[in-house]
This record gives structure tokens, sequence and C-alpha cells, in this order.
């Protein structure tokens, strides 16, 4: 049963039309992989499933119940992770707190929190960078503390927002790493935006490519790779 | 995360100090005054913290929640002669409600919006309770003899006050409460996407906030016996001077709106009474430049205020120290 469907979502600012008629259905436990070239509408994607800006027409169902509506905080707490390509940590807050804060969507108690944010720190490998100020992270701390903090509110489908972007190969090793064990030990179903072809390819059950806002094809990361359309829009119409 | 005690073995020490201060010392009715207004500012710049410092929420119009506890406490009694000790029960209250209604269409505004929205606020109620004067006896005010002449008893009370308030913002930061208001003042979008529902969170810190504030209100005209608008809706003396407190002594602190409050009450009346009478009159005007040249100094150079940027104080100190040993 697919926990995600997008149903003709269709986005416009002004006049542009950001996104057009998308429609993918994501399976439970499935890793589906999201790319097209810069400013084909993969994060204003995110952005409509969570809600920060309001789709304009189609419907978005997140296991069987319509979310075209509700708010980004209710979104959340259903059970869609997010996190951000821009990172938005927490600050002057330490890497813990950041967790902590999240931790409180599904614990009440100061305690139970606790026990969620030793769990993801060492999940996410964090733990030494704990008490540390989140601002003052390198990148590849700050996105894997997106990772951590969208973990912490356990979410049942995960959307990550270019997390590899920007990590040396090491790093890169790292993330696919714990990407692949958010699914393979948390259960969690995820769909990915990437621009680095050895994550998305190697990770990605299935992908779905789009450009200017619209889908081009969807299939295994092979077929994807070998369309000629997705190609063009990657390379251009010379490429031969 | 905070694994220290939730009350250390110094902020009972400085508690009980405070609570034995007038039997220690024999203070004449002035510095007695000036004991209460410190506390009083302690409480104002603490409920101001709280939504400023640790909620992000800006407020220029702190005197709002301030003067409608005073009239919470004023009103009934100017109307019914009804006691205005009843006040401590209805000034909290009133300014929570006010507090909510105001939230409604502040919380619309984010950043210096949000911050001439609460200014508004403030000027828009004491221009209103001068004109209804059936009210609130309009600019004459409303006068009350006050119940004990002695200012110990209102001491121990502005400090339970202050406790309560203090009490207040440490309970809550180490709740689920605090974690969402941090979340809040770092990042709203980010805090809406580990499913902080920000309204709800902005209302519930602007509640305790204004509660406390509206207390110290009520305290106020119980404690003083008059009250006008001019005086408690004041822009300049409350609403400001509460984020003075605030900044002086270090935003999202819990110590340090006291600690700024004592800076800023002593300064003043060191000032207003022109170094107690050793320098010439004129220096006794100069207590808002003098204040405000400090607040720059600390804007520049102690961005976390005295209480934030303790260490980084300390450490300048012994630096200097160590300079001046090696000559």
């Amino acid at each position: 049963m697919s926990i995600l469907s997008l149903k003709n979502v269709t986005k416009n600012f002004g006049g542009l039309t950001a996104v057009n008629n998308v429609s993918f259905d994501v399976e439970e436990g499935e890793i589906l992989g999201l790319i097209g070239p810069n400013g084909s509408g993969k994060t204003t994607i995110f952005n409509l499933i969570n809600h920060f800006f309001p789709v304009s027409s189609g419907d978005i169902i997140f296991k069987g119940n319509n979310i075209t509506h509700k708010k980004t905080h209710e979104i959340a707490m259903l059970g869609i992770g997010r996190t951000f390509q821009v990172v938005k940590p927490l600050k002057r807050l330490s890497v813990a707190d950041n967790i902590m804060a999240a931790a409180f969507s599904r614990e009440s108690t100061f305690e139970g929190a606790k026990r969620v944010t030793r769990e993801v720190l060492e999940f996410t490998h964090l733990d030494h960078v704990a008490h540390q100020k989140a601002g003052g992270l390198p990148i590849a701390g700050r996105k894997r503390l997106e990772i951590a903090k969208a973990l912490a509110t356990r979410p049942t489908l995960l959307l990550l927002d270019e997390t590899a972007a920007g990590l040396n190969p090491a790093e890169l090793d790292e993330a696919i790493d714990i990407i692949r064990a958010i699914r393979s030990d948390l259960g969690i179903t995820i769909i990915i935006v990437e621009h680095i072809m050895k994550v998305i390819m190697n990770i990605s059950d299935r992908i779905h490519a789009i450009a200017y806002g619209t889908t081009i094809t969807e299939g295994s990361p092979a077929e994807v790779a070998a369309n000629p359309t997705v190609i063009e829009a990657y390379l251009g119409s010379d490429y031969h | 995360m905070h694994n220290d005690k939730f009350i250390s073995k110094s902020e009972i020490g400085i508690f009980i100090f405070a609570l034995a201060l007038p039997f220690i010392f024999d203070f004449s009715p002035y510095i007695q005054g000036l004991l209460i207004f410190v506390v009083l500012w302690v409480v104002l710049g603490t409920s101001w913290n709280l939504l400023a410092g640790y909620t992000g929420q800006v407020s220029f119009g702190h005197a709002a929640f301030f003067g409608i506890g005073a009239y919470a406490a004023g009103v009934p009694f100017f109307l019914f002669k009804v006691s205005p000790w009843w006040g401590l029960l209805f000034g909290g209250i009133t300014a929570v409600i006010l507090g909510y209604l105001l939230g409604i269409v502040v919380f619309r505004l984010r950043g210096p919006y949000f911050a001439l929205g609460t200014l508004a606020a403030a000027e828009i109620l004491r221009i209103a309770f001068g004109q209804e004067e059936w009210l609130t006896n309009g600019h004459n005010g409303i006068l009350y003899m006050t119940t004990w002449v002695s200012k110990y008893p209102y001491y121990f009370i502005i400090l339970a006050i202050a406790a309560g308030t203090i009490l207040t913002v440490k309970v809550v930061m180490r709740r689920r409460e605090g974690y969402y208001f941090l979340s809040i003042r770092e990042d709203e979008d980010a805090a809406s996407a580990i499913g902080i529902n920000a309204s709800k969170y902005k209302n519930i810190s602007m509640g305790l906030s204004s509660f406390w504030a509206g207390m110290a209100g009520a305290f106020y005209f119980i404690y003083m016996g008059f009250i006008d608008p001019e005086t408690v809706f004041a822009l300049h003396n409350i609403s400001i001077i509460s984020i003075l407190v605030g900044i002086i002594g270090g935003v999202g602190t819990i110590w340090g709106p006291a600690i700024g409050a004592i800076i800023m009450v002593l300064l003043q009346e060191t000032f207003r009474s022109a170094f107690f009478g050793f320098a010439p009159q004129w220096v006794s005007g100069m207590h808002a430049f003098v204040f405000g040249l400090l607040v720059i100094f600390v804007i520049l150079y102690l961005p976390g205020g005295v209480v934030g940027d303790w260490d980084l104080i300390r450490k300048k100190l012994h630096l200097k120290r160590k300079s001046e040993m090696k000559k």
C-alpha cells in the first residue's frame, strides 16, 4: 500500500508554475529518489508535502488521510519528518538540545525526551558533539543534525532534502550508511532529493525525475539513467 | 541538556539572604524603597525575558500588562471601594486575558513589526485609560491610603512575587514548553517542521509573561497607593526599562534580569541624587543618558549581557590581572 500519494499537484507562484500536475506514489518501506536539474521544483514538492506553502490544486494523501490542507506542525505530528536543504539548526542551542526539542513531540517527560535524544545521537553518530552549539558545527555535522532532528519526531516517512550536498567522500559514505540504516533498522520510508548521482543511484529503489516542474519519467535507477529525456534535461539536447 | 540541579545551593543562599536583609541591616526608608524597586524590576525584567529572551518575541509594550495589572487593582477600588489587595488575584489574570487578546493581533507579526505592534498596544491603553474618566478617574489617577506605613511587608510580598516569577521560568525551561519556546526563538519554520504549534506556544509564553507583569502592576498600586495612566503605561519608564534590564543583565538567562535590575536601580539613583549630593545638581538629569551609553556598550561588547557573557568578563579581568602581575 502506498504511504504517500501526490495526485495532480500544481503550485503557481504568481505567473510561474513551479510544480505542474505532478503525481506519484511512495510505497511503504521504499526509498524514492526525486531528481531534476536546479530549479525543477524538487524542494517545492517537499514544501508542499509539509505545507510550508499551500498547493494551488491537487491532493496529497498520507496513509489514507488527505493532508493537503493540514498545518505544518500537524503534518509533522502525523509522522512526516523532513530535513532542509538550507539547514535550519537551532543555532544557539546545543546539538543535544536541538534533538531534545524535536523529541518532545512524542515524549511528554524530560526523561523520555532525553532517552530518545541519546538513541538518536548514537544512531546519527553525533554523540561526540552533543554538547557543542549547533551553530558552530561544520556542514557535515549540521546536515546530520537535520536528519537527527527529523528522526527524533519518530516519523514514518522522511523527506531528505540534499543531505549529502557539500560532504567530502568519507562523509558521503557515512551519510549513505546512515540513510540505509534509517530504512533497514528503523523501517522508515524515505523520499530523497539529491544531486550527487553516486548517492541517489546507490540508495533509491525507484526514481521520479522532473524538469521545469513536470514529471519526465519514473522507474528503476538504471532505467531513469538511460532515459533520453533525463539526459536531455541534465545535459542539454546536443548530448548524444 | 540541563544536568545541573533544578535549584542550586547558591540560589537558595541568595533567596535566604534577600529574606534576611531587613533583619541584618537597619535600612533607612529610602534604602528600603530602593530595595523594593530593585525586586519589582526583577519581576518585570524576568517576565519580559520569558517572552522576548526565551521565546524571541521582543515586546516593546510590557507596560500594557503592568498597567492593566495596576488598574485591575485600582478600578474595583475606585468604582466599588473593593480592597486593592484583591489585585494580587485579579492583576495577573486580567493581564493574561489582555495578553491573549493582544496575541491574536500581534502574533501575526514577526520581528520589528511585532515590537511595534506591542508598543502601539501599550500606547493605546495609556491614552484610553486617560480618557475613560468614569472607569479610571482619567489623568487624576486613583488614590488609596496604603495599608501599612512600614515598607517591610511590601518588600516580602514583592520578594514572593519575584520568587514566583523566577521559579516559573526555571520550571518551564526544563519542560517541553521551554524547549519549544527556544525552538520558536531560533527558527519558527524549523520549529513547525518538528511538530511545534508555534502560535499555541507563543500564546503560552505570552500568558506566563503577562501574568507576572500584571502581578507586578497590582503590587505597584497596593504599595504606592497611587496610579495614573502616564505612570503605569509609560513607554520610557516601564516598557523600555523592562527591555534594558533584560539586555544589560543577559537576554535568555535566568538571573540576567535580576542583575540588570540591580545595576539599573543603582545607576538611576546614583545619578538622580547627583551622586548622593556630592556632584553638581545638573548631573541628576544624566541618568537616562548614562543608561543609554551602558546599553550601547553592552550590545557592542557583551551581547550576552552581564550574566550571559560572565565567562568573557571573568577572562578579561583575569588576563588584565595577569599582565599587571608581569609588570
